[in-house]
């Protein structure tokens, strides 16, 4: 049965879902778990159109963002923290296209390749394994106080990268 | 360090949810008096969004999506949510995606410091309303007695385009922009309702995304106006009740 409402879900699954997968695949590190995570956020977004409208910024950031905290919670096998519905993403630039992307995803390493590499550990740690502040501390066996700077100076650098 | 710069680190954390313990409920409860903070949240929750958006990767397997489309075959045979089946049904979700695809070609500028999240919270617990707006808007594009206008450039390529679906009974609109020139800050596009008989009719201000990409959903109109087509102005970016400016764009039905 091909329904105005399949080929539409068909649309933007088309145009989102290379960036879900890839968040789903980058915080997991398994396909099939990143699958998984994928059909999830799409059917979410069927279930519950209404839960993202365009005054919280671009779907492409929300959908990049809910993947990521579905993903963590999956990674450390919790319920999930965050409503959906609580999520907004005022400023990130859409980038459903490759083309976009891929020169974001160059000006990211760009911007992550000249941090200290302590700094971008952090980072990483923090976003993409869902490691607490505490949990990064003791990994690193750096001090509380200087994770905290390190990761917010390092999203501060992100946002100047893309400022105009 | 003053208790606001404390606050500052901890909010970086808090944005990427790695914040724990005593520390993030001290947070939480500064955050519920504190719009700077609330604010400088927003925007740190969007620069960590920009390490998910920039994330490449292998495409997923190609029965990803088969599988998802199943799925949606099998839901849709029982909605969760209890509609009127004379348009939610088969369109609505259609009319939806096709907003939310416009919509999210929508470029934002860095308004933050306008925004007060607290406002954003009280709207979000609204579902009720966001589903009312959702239903409108697909009512706006799959009625069968919507009226379509496309309106064009009066001068040579780029073409910027737009397409207007209006329901007249319903007061609503839905507004589609591609290829519309870049505006200079403190400018926008502003859209009119061309009516039958009086003067154009404020029908909503937008700004075009990095792409020239931009919609207008259901700007407060009056109700039941016959439309005889639709234009755009450039104006402040407050947008004007009235324009003295030259039409830039104008078209009728189709």
């Amino acid at each position: 049965m091909k329904s105005g409402d399949q080929s539409a879900l068909a649309e933007l699954y088309d145009r989102y879902s290379s960036v879900v997968y890839a968040v789903a695949l980058r915080v997991l590190g398994d396909t099939g778990a990143a699958e998984d995570v994928l059909q999830e956020v799409f059917l979410q977004l069927w279930r519950n159109p209404g839960a993202f409208d365009s005054a919280r910024g671009s779907l492409g950031a929300w959908l990049a963002v809910i993947t990521r905290n579905r993903a963590i919670d999956a990674l450390r096998r919790r319920k999930p923290e965050t409503d959906i519905e609580d999520v907004i993403v005022s400023v990130a630039p859409d980038l459903a296209g490759n083309a976009d992307r891929s020169r974001a995803a160059e000006k990211v390493r760009g911007v992550l390749g000249t941090m200290p590499a302590v700094q971008r550990t952090a980072l990483e740690m923090a976003y993409f394994e869902g490691m607490s502040h505490s949990e990064i501390a003791s990994k690193t066996g750096e001090p509380l106080g200087t994770i905290k700077t390190r990761i917010r100076s390092g999203l501060i650098a992100l946002r100047k990268a893309f400022e105009k | 360090m003053t208790e606001h710069e404390q606050f500052a680190e901890d909010l970086a954390l808090y944005a990427l949810n790695a914040l724990e313990g005593d520390e993030r409920a001290t947070l939480e409860k500064h955050l519920t008096t504190c719009s700077a903070c609330r604010l400088e949240l927003e925007q740190l929750r969007s620069d960590g969004a920009l390490l998910a958006l920039s994330t490449m990767g292998p495409k997923p397997p190609a029965r990803a999506r088969q599988r998802l489309l199943d799925a949606v075959a099998k839901e849709a045979g029982h909605p969760s949510v209890a509609p009127r089946r004379s348009w939610w049904g088969a369109l609505g979700w259609a009319a939806t995606a096709a907003v939310i695809l416009f919509a999210a070609s929508l470029w934002k500028e860095n308004s933050a410091l306008t925004r007060d999240l607290a406002t954003w919270r009280s709207v979000a617990s609204q579902e009720q309303l966001e589903l009312e707006n959702v239903q409108k808007v697909a009512r706006a594009i799959t009625d069968p007695e919507v009226e379509r206008f496309t309106v064009v450039a009066m001068k040579t390529p780029p073409q910027p385009q737009g397409k207007a679906f209006y329901l007249r009974n319903r007061s609503s609109l839905v507004f589609v922009a591609n290829n519309m020139p870049s505006l200079p800050p403190h400018k926008a596009y502003e859209l009119w309702l061309v009516p039958a008989q009086g003067v154009p009719v404020a029908a909503g201000v937008f700004k075009p995304d990095a792409h020239g990409s931009a919609t207008v959903v259901n700007p407060p109109l009056p109700a039941g106006i016959e439309a005889k087509g639709f234009a755009i102005t450039v104006e402040n970016e407050a947008g004007v009740e009235h324009s003295t400016q030259p039409v830039m764009m104008i078209g009728t039905g189709e």
